[in-house]
């Protein structure tokens, strides 16, 4: 075989690589635009250019976010913990972010935690359960800022 | 939610079609071997092309119909990986050597083996209920090399190899895998208790003791018996997946922190007390002296042999079957990305390399996807080994850090290590299949795991209460999102 042929072999071969590499990122990129185009249901940034009128307005102003927990009513009355972004646990064990005096209270009686830009609480399975503006708790529900939660005898809030 | 607005797309042709342009890369390399050597492409040639051939689209086919949705770039990376690593083996055996027909009997095997996976674990939550007993299968494989009888003896200063029949398998490279499973499965039930319990000194905050246990037990018995083994590397691999797991699962930078503080303390005290370990800081640091050089055991002599082949390859390389890498030892092994480097220039390195970091986005792309806690631990943790196994290995053979002996995924030659890895490709197939299928809201069924069926995590009340019922060794409080 000539020396040429080894050549064009050599180079072909890494472009051959390169090839096999682009394909993938390409079908990749596709892959990705449909999990964005999902996730956010915006029109992309080609589709804008393509399309003008796509362009959203200016984006409305950012929802007031949570950043205490204000207990409103029960023996805890008045007490404010400040809102980070891990997880807080209510009830009665000393293991709890906040620890509730609270004989109508579990031990482990509710977790309130971020997901997203919202909070969400769970109930952990109490025993005279969790009411969110009065509806008992079945599963995992958003907390808007000022809707009352109620623990037992202990009343919390959520405020920015 | 997302995954509601859009159907999602099985993508199964366009895996085909990367599929048939990886093969051509991998038999593409097979062949200019062959031409370079002035020899004609024989029945042998055409056999293993045919054989990878067949048993890709094999595993092709079993994907269509077991895990339809299963990510379509992750089969095509990998076999382009095994394929080169085959061929340069092939292209590196010395006449009568058989390590290149030994390398394709075990990539059908493992092949096969993760086909065997997928088709058989239809859900990888199922491993969820195997926490316990991969922690023991894990230490049982750990510990079965130091075993006489099972025991294949020191080889090459490291005692982590057994005899099976006629053959050598390195139980450690299993390990990598149950472990993740363990690490996965306990961080899922316990990650609140571990984040939320215990007392915060200065402005780290540290898990109570009875919280970590079993993840110290389990770190312990690792490092413990590596240290008896000898064994750098899968020490600094069960470390990382140790920290990027605890890390993943809790988001604290504290424990990246207190885990780097342990690798280098630990690397300090190593490289004092054990003598090997010492030379082979030594050999990293003044490999270009000449006593370090020349040193038997423990030079440097194939780092820096290496180091001449990656520099005579240059940017495009010498050619595949042009370049001498069989002058470095180990060149089919621990030293193959030097023969690559050699052979195909930076260029097809950097190829390599960014196979690399396609498949372990990807592997972080089914954890972002899936729904389940377990689930997104586990794909993070497989992908991750993988990754660091690549760092240590490459940043080892390019002088960056000290050389250790981990073997580069599907491309070094070895049974074990080829083994373990494909059983990681088909578990994150599987984990990309739930990640990126249609969820199933069909009632649900006795006998199968109540997560499987409901979406998403805020919904999670119900859900939650389900599996700890049907998971016994779950802790009732533990709240399973992430």
């Amino acid at each position: 075989m000539s020396e040429l042929t080894i050549t064009a072999l050599r180079f072909g071969f890494l472009l051959l690589l390169w090839v096999l590499i682009f394909s993938i990122v390409s079908a990749m990129r596709r892959d990705l635009m449909i999990g964005r185009k999902a996730a956010t249901g915006a029109p992309t940034a080609r589709q804008v250019r393509k399309n003008p009128e796509l362009a959203e307005p200016a984006p409305a102003p950012a929802k007031q976010q949570a950043r205490q927990l204000v207990v409103t009513e029960g023996p805890l009355k008045g007490r404010t913990v400040p809102l980070a972004a891990s997880p807080i646990l209510l009830g009665r064990a000393q293991e709890a972010t906040l620890v509730l005096e609270d004989d109508y209270a579990s031990g482990r009686h509710a977790r309130l935690f971020p997901q997203g830009s919202r909070w969400f609480i769970e109930d952990l399975g109490s025993t005279n359960g969790t009411y969110l503006a009065d509806q008992q708790l079945t599963r995992a529900l958003p907390v808007d800022l000022g809707v009352p939660v109620r623990i037992g005898k202990t009343v919390i809030e959520l405020r920015p | 939610m997302s995954h509601a607005d859009t159907m999602p797309k099985p993508r199964r042709n366009v895996e085909l079609l990367l599929l048939v342009l990886a093969l051509s890369v991998s038999i593409g390399a097979n062949a200019l071997t062959s031409i370079d050597e002035q020899t004609s492409l024989d029945t042998d040639f055409w056999f293993q092309s045919s054989l990878l051939a067949v048993a890709s689209l094999v595993f092709h086919v079993v994907l269509r119909l077991r895990a339809k949705y299963a990510d379509p770039v992750i089969l095509p990376l990998v076999v382009a990986l095994n394929g080169l690593g085959l061929a340069m083996i092939h292209r590196l055996d010395a006449p009568g050597d058989d390590t290149g027909n030994n390398q394709l009997r075990w990539t059908v095997i493992a092949m096969a083996v993760a086909i065997a996976v997928i088709w058989f674990l239809k859900d990888h939550r199922v491993l969820r209920r195997f926490t316990y007993i991969s922690l023991a299968v894990s230490a049982l494989l750990l510990i079965l090399p130091l075993v006489p009888g099972i025991s294949a003896g020191e080889i090459l200063g490291a005692r982590v190899w057994i005899r099976l029949g006629p053959m050598t398998f390195q139980p450690g490279e299993v390990a990598k895998i149950t472990l993740a499973i363990f690490f996965a499965g306990y961080l899922s039930s316990n990650r609140d208790l571990i984040m939320l319990a215990g007392r915060k000194i200065g402005p780290m905050q540290f898990p109570r003791f009875k919280d970590m246990g079993p993840m110290i037990t389990a770190w312990l018995v690792s490092i413990g018996v590596l240290i008896f083994q000898r064994d750098l590397g899968s020490s600094v691999l069960f470390f990382g997946l140790f920290i990027v797991m605890i890390y993943v699962a809790t988001s604290r930078i504290s424990w990246v922190v207190i885990g780097l503080t342990l690798i280098l303390g630990g690397g300090f005290v190593a490289s004092k007390v054990f003598s090997h370990v010492a030379l082979r800081v030594d050999s990293w640091l003044n490999a270009f002296t000449e006593e370090v050089f020349g040193r038997s055991p423990g030079g440097s002599g194939q780092i820096v042999e290496g180091l001449f082949g990656m520099a005579s390859g240059g940017l495009v390389g010498t050619g595949l079957g042009q370049g001498r890498p069989n002058l470095v030892p180990f060149a089919n092994s621990d030293m193959i990305i030097a023969s690559f480097g050699e052979e195909l220039g930076l260029i097809g390195l950097f190829a390599i390399v960014m196979m690399y970091l396609l498949l372990f986005t990807r592997g972080f792309r089914a954890a972002l996807g899936t729904r389940d806690a377990f689930g997104k631990l586990l794909a993070c943790g497989l992908s991750f080994a993988v990754a660091l196994q690549c760092f240590v290995v490459i940043g080892g053979v390019t002088r960056l850090i000290p050389l250790t002996g981990l073997t580069t995924p599907f491309l070094a030659a070895g049974g074990s290590s080829l083994l373990a890895n494909w059983i990681i490709v088909g578990l994150l197939l599987m984990i990309s299949h739930t990640a990126r299928g249609p969820v199933d809201t069909s009632p649900m069924q006795p006998g199968r795991t109540p997560e499987a069926q409901k979406p998403a995590a805020p919904a999670g009340g119900r859900q939650d209460r389900n599996a700890t019922q049907t998971l016994p060794d779950a802790p009732t409080e533990a709240v399973k999102h992430l």
